[in-house]
């Protein structure tokens, strides 16, 4: 029998660093930038929350609640938006090739996320090749204590920890951001045509720095929520896997919209885990296969989008060229 | 006037674009309230960048501006709006996804939350005062390019503007669609606005402008006022000596039919209709006009011929010099070709389409003979020897055959692009806007190689947006308008307005179009 | 004018002599060495010149060593060449990882299942087809969506990647041995069967001399060929090709085949060539930094000798440092990270000029 009772609520956590990673890179490329460092973003920003943490939980003294959410939240917002910056100052100020500038993030950012992460391995001398933060995590995992009151009911809508929450706020906020504020209307003015929201008198850079480290700390946190909740505060390298490129693929998905990315996550979570609830027997060997799922209808998600016409449907018609405002 | 003080006064200002390219040299330039300055200069003379400096788009390396005789400084658009100076650019600067309203208000820091119902009020209230139609929920990708133009002027308005400026702002509408927009310049004028028009068609800088200043080669020639000089005066002064007029225009030497286009039909992606039920028959050694607002057909039209647009419906046969006939529809430039039809084209988009910017001009003569052979490698000699042989005969401006396209100034491109098309002896040759952008002697140029195609026997077809030039050149012209045939004209005895009206009303049979067979 | 004036201004360059655009490379990788030194020391301690004279021993200090960084050349530039006409083509084919691994895949395949019923002979020219076939297959999936509906080739190449490794792991799981592992060990240990030769005792020589008749191949391809010419229309102006009557969706299809079916070169090289084992992980990303490689050469064959040199240096030596100073192997990363922002980011000084204004109305470059 199919459980929907945990499927439901593994499938939402595991959407989450999905929804927060494709949140961040709407912001990013309604500015006109391709954020293919995504998955590098996402990792520093864990990595950078771990250490943090670790720092943290290795001081001397009693751990006090806040200051164990706030450090590893703060580093993890400086480490993302650092990367952010490094982004946009090639990108933005250098005008240099958005796909291989991403590319060289991801480099960096993996590599960066795997140094940090076995060198503190090497520090805590653990057996296993992980770091453990299960004090933090149990702080950062914190839930509404009336949840269980609610019987599945709890369980499918309560049973989550802010940062979850925090995620379906800043999509939200993010989505009517974008649709009703001027500030939405200049940034999409930005990534539709700098050239007119120039003359228009919008400072084009300033959106674009401003955009792409917003978007680039808010994909952060999907780092953050993967290390802190998801593994219950525990490290591996290279276990954050694919789902920076995922979030990417959920972008055109959504038609570049924060609040339909809330739902698709959710899907793409749920594809994600389908395979351990489906009863295979004792062949080991199809789990593989059902793996496959997320990407195969990620494929059959381009393809559905690359059929559809419409002109509101298109990506930002300045996505992925630098702007010069003297080109002639 | 004199003794007043200018509202804006430009003074030395100098720019350049890489270390060879001086767009402005020392230029000064007053201008006063409650006149319509015209700035008339040939293409690449400097005043498209010139303005684009006081709209804050390019900085100045040198050179001073003055408002109300105050020095300032407008290093961005923003600096340019709080001066009051609003631009419209002959590349409409709108976004096309986005409504008129929001596209009014980008930009704007006004106090409060986003408000696009105000704004629309606001927008009506513009449009009411100086007689505009502005749809503010309407999105621009929906729109009309005169609808488009409009948004633009209200755009800068609704900022405040007291200094407009009005980059070719005819170069896309109808005669009667000009005369409405003078009619709003005229009401601001007189409202006590300044405004500045850059044109260098002849008769709008007569008709609308209280003084002409003129630029040539980046440098300040001279100002007149418009009522004292006349349109010879000011086309020496613009192009620095003494030029003719004129067009030639030879008799067609035994035309006979060479392309006939019967009820062709033509959809977009969207389904819409571009071309309904379009005939007509283009004869060798003649050639035939097509006017029409922008859009109206014409690229689809010329495409289609080419073999590069999907038909809907209708006939194209080519007749061969032995009376026997081809049918071209569905077939591509490569199958065309093969049947022995000699097609050349010069599209609108020369660097888009025709040529390849990025390539030099040896590789860009290679793009129509580099299958010949069967060897698997390119032969890269005789594009070369034709590369040589285009520089030499047309007088193409170049370092050499290996030098970027995309370096060569627009009317060097546009020879490098005839050369090539008429260097395979057509039978039959489109061209598209020929000469938009070209200086007054390029374009001189470009109608004689054209008219030396017609006396070889090439059947012609000419696309234009100049009236003026379409009723001189041309031996019939056809008139579209929104796809379909509104008429086909002689050339030798139409007139421009007759021709403007049929631009935007169908139908509408006159004395002249007695042409058809 | 006066105090408001910007400080720098930029333009556009019109040309920069070949010399100095070399120059603005080099000291791009200068910097970004010095930098990288200096995150050596204050991360780890170590003295940098030490770490870089070690990086440079873990490269070329025994011949084991050079042949290592011959191997890990010639492989990595192996897949550049095959993204390369792709890229020329601006089609972003990231999907090299997946279609170098569909290749190893075919081969292994053949190895296992056919591997004694024909002749030796026989069963390398089976496998070498049967590589190249799937990967190009599997780049001509992405590459019929992109002709016919322009679907986001980028993304969609990408993903192929993870299915590729996901039947990948299927067949590792059916083919393991010993049962259990979760591996599947090397494949026709005692036979030998569908292992490529080795030129005298040297194990990487043949296919060091393989990658290079490619790169002369590509080379000659790209710039002298009419499929050549005919990929350069197509990337450059899509509306040209068609006004010229290429068929654009023809040129895309047959070039990704091209690039998938070399993608799949290489995971012949690396399987039978190599490695005689089949693994998820045996492409090792290098479909993505063969992305660098192409990129920084600006997609000329010949250079990117140069620049696969430099990435495969960068990794030997960082994984030289990670041994000999008990570092993580992630630290070469890094430091290649670093090096790309700076190559990638002296673009700029090549395409543009800095004016600073002095004082009034004076400037100087």
């Amino acid at each position: 029998m199919f459980d929907f009772a945990t499927f439901i609520p593994r499938a939402i956590s595991q959407s989450i660093p999905l929804l927060l990673g494709s949140t961040g890179e709407i912001m990013t490329e309604k500015s006109g930038n391709l954020n293919l460092g995504t998955a590098g973003v996402m990792y520093v920003g864990g990595m950078c929350g771990v250490i943090g943490a670790f720092f943290y939980e290795n001081s001397p003294g009693k751990m006090n609640g806040v200051l164990a959410v706030l450090i590893p939240l703060v580093c993890c917002l400086l480490g993302s938006l650092i990367m952010g910056l490094i982004y946009c100052f090639l990108t933005v100020t250098l005008r240099a090739n958005q796909n291989v500038t991403g590319l060289a993030l991801t480099t960096f950012g993996v590599g960066f996320g795997n140094f940090f992460g076995g060198s503190l391995i090497k520090i805590s001398g653990a057996e296993v090749p992980s770091i453990i933060l299960t004090n933090t995590s149990n702080f950062f995992r914190a839930k509404l204590p009336f949840a269980d009151k609610f019987g599945w009911f709890g369980k499918v809508f309560l049973s989550y920890s802010f940062l979850a929450y925090a995620a379906i706020v800043i999509a939200i906020l993010a989505g009517r951001t974008l649709k009703k504020t001027r500030t939405g209307l200049h940034l999409r003015a930005v990534g539709e045509n700098p050239a007119t929201a120039d003359a228009a008198g919008i400072n084009v850079i300033k959106y674009k720095y401003v955009a792409t480290c917003l978007g680039s700390m808010i994909a952060g946190l999907g780092g953050l929520y993967y290390v802190m909740d998801y593994t219950n505060g525990i490290w591996s390298n290279d276990a954050f896997g694919d789902r920076g490129w995922l979030a990417i693929a959920l972008v055109i998905f959504t038609l570049w919209n924060p609040v339909s990315s809330i739902f698709a996550s959710i899907l793409f979570g749920g594809l994600y885990i389908l395979y351990i609830y489906i009863p295979t027997g004792t062949n080991l060997a199809f789990k593989e296969l059902y793996k496959m799922l997320p990407y195969v209808v990620t494929i059959i998600v381009l393809i559905m989008t690359s059929l559809r016409n419409k002109r509101e449907n298109q990506p930002p018609e300045a996505l992925g060229l630098p702007y010069f405002r003297e080109d002639r | 006037m004199e003794e007043k003080t200018p509202k804006l006064s430009m003074r030395g200002i100098t720019k350049r674009f890489g270390t060879k390219v001086v767009a402005n040299d020392n230029v000064s330039l007053d201008v006063y309230a409650g006149e319509i300055l015209a700035l008339l200069g040939e293409n690449g003379s400097g005043k498209t960048t010139l303005m684009n400096i006081l709209a804050g788009i390019y900085y100045p390396d040198d050179g001073e501006i003055l408002i109300n005789g105050t020095p300032v400084t407008i290093a961005s658009p923003r600096e340019a709006f709080e001066h009051h100076i609003g631009m419209i650019h002959q590349h409409f600067k709108l976004v096309d996804v986005l409504t008129a309203a929001e596209n009014i208000v980008l930009g704007m820091n006004e106090e409060g939350k986003l408000d696009m119902k105000a704004a629309s009020a606001k927008i009506k209230q513009i449009c009411d005062a100086y007689g505009f139609e502005v749809n503010p929920a309407q999105k621009i990708y929906e729109m009309s390019v005169s609808e488009k133009q409009t948004v633009e002027i209200v755009k800068v308005l609704y900022r405040g503007a007291d200094l407009l400026i009005l980059d070719e702002p005819t170069a896309v509408l109808t005669p009667q669609e000009s005369e409405k927009l003078f009619a709003v310049l005229r009401n601001m004028r007189d409202d006590g606005k300044s405004i500045i028009i850059i044109t260098h068609k002849m008769n709008e800088v007569l008709s609308v402008s209280d003084r002409v200043a003129i630029l040539r080669s980046g440098a300040y020639i001279c100002d007149r006022i418009t009522s004292e000089t006349n349109a010879q005066e000011l086309t020496d002064l613009m192009v620095g000596h003494k030029v003719s007029l004129n067009i030639k225009r030879p008799e067609p030497k035994d035309p006979i039919e060479r392309i006939r286009v019967k009820g062709l039909t033509v959809k977009n992606i969207e389904g819409i209709n571009k071309l309904t039920d379009v005939s007509f028959t283009a004869r060798s050694g003649e050639i035939l006009g097509i006017a029409g607002i922008a859009g109206s057909g014409q690229k689809e039209l010329l495409e289609g011929i080419a073999g590069l647009q999907p038909i809907e419906s209708g006939t194209i046969e080519y007749v061969h010099h032995d009376g026997t006939t081809e049918n071209l529809i569905g077939k591509d430039p490569l199958e065309i070709a093969a049947l022995g039809v000699s097609l050349s084209f010069v599209p609108e988009d020369r660097l888009g389409m025709g040529l390849v910017a990025n390539m030099d001009l040896a590789d860009n003569m290679m793009l129509r003979s580099y299958r010949s052979g069967h060897s698997v490698f390119t032969n890269r000699k005789n594009p070369e020897h034709l590369a040589r042989e285009v520089i030499k005969n047309l007088e193409v401006n170049t370092p050499g055959v290996h030098a970027m396209v995309r370096k060569l100034s627009g009317g060097n491109v546009q020879k490098v692009l005839v050369g090539r098309e008429i260097a395979s002896s057509p039978t039959v040759l489109l061209t598209a806007y020929a000469v938009r952008g070209l200086d007054i002697n390029s374009s001189y140029t470009i109608y004689d190689l054209i008219n030396q195609q017609k006396e070889r026997g090439v059947a012609v077809i000419y696309v234009g947006e100049d009236l003026d030039v379409l009723v001189e050149l041309c031996d019939r012209i056809l008139v579209l308008c929104d796809g379909h045939v509104s008429g086909i004209l002689d050339g030798r005895t139409c007139d421009k307005q007759t021709i403007g009206m049929m631009m935007t009303h169908i139908g509408e049979p006159t004395e002249e179009a007695n042409d058809e067979q | 004018m006066n105090s408001k004036t910007p400080l720098i201004h930029i333009t556009k360059r019109s040309d920069i002599p070949v010399g100095r655009a070399i120059l603005i490379r080099v000291i791009a990788i200068a910097a970004a060495l010095l930098l990288c030194g200096f995150l050596t020391t204050l991360l780890t301690g170590l003295n940098p010149i030490e770490v870089y004279a070690s990086m440079i021993r873990g490269s070329f200090g025994t011949s084991r060593k050079l042949w290592n960084l011959l191997q890990n050349m010639a492989m990595l530039l192996c897949v550049a060449l095959a993204l390369a006409p792709a890229f020329r083509m601006r089609f972003w084919n990231l999907g090299g990882d997946g279609q170098a691994l569909m290749g190893c895949l075919a081969a292994s395949a053949c190895m296992i299942l056919i591997g004694d019923k024909v002749s030796n002979t026989a069963l390398i020219i089976i496998e070498s087809v049967a590589a190249l076939a799937a990967g190009a297959i599997w780049a001509l999936i992405p590459a019929i969506f992109k002709a016919k509906w322009n679907t986001n080739e980028t993304l969609f190449t990408l993903m192929m990647n993870y299915v590729a490794t996901q039947i990948v792991a299927f067949f590792i799981i059916i083919w393991e041995s010993p049962k259990g592992s979760g591996n599947i060990g090397v494949i026709n240990q005692h036979t030998e069967a569908g292992w490529f030769p080795s030129i005298g005792s040297n194990k990487y020589l043949l296919n060091v001399l393989i990658v290079i008749a490619l790169t002369l191949i590509i080379f000659f391809y790209m710039r002298y060929t009419k499929h050549g010419y005919e990929i350069s229309v197509v990337g450059e102006s899509e509306r040209t090709a068609r006004y010229i009557g290429i068929k654009v969706h023809k040129v895309i299809i047959r070039t990704m085949l091209l690039s998938g079916a070399i993608c799949g070169l290489a995971g012949l090289l690396l399987g039978p060539g190599t490695n005689h084992t089949l693994a998820t992980g045996i492409i090792d990303g290098r479909g993505f930094t063969a992305v660098m490689v192409a990129w920084l050469a600006k997609f000329d064959p010949l250079v990117m000798i140069i620049t696969s040199f430099l990435l495969v240096f960068l990794q030997r030596g960082s994984n030289e440092i990670a041994t000999a100073f008990m570092l993580n192997k992630s630290f070469g990363d890094i430091l290649t990270g670093i090096i790309l922002f700076f190559i990638i980011g002296s673009d700029f000084f090549i395409n543009y000029q800095l004016h600073f204004r002095k004082s009034g109305r004076k400037e100087a470059k």
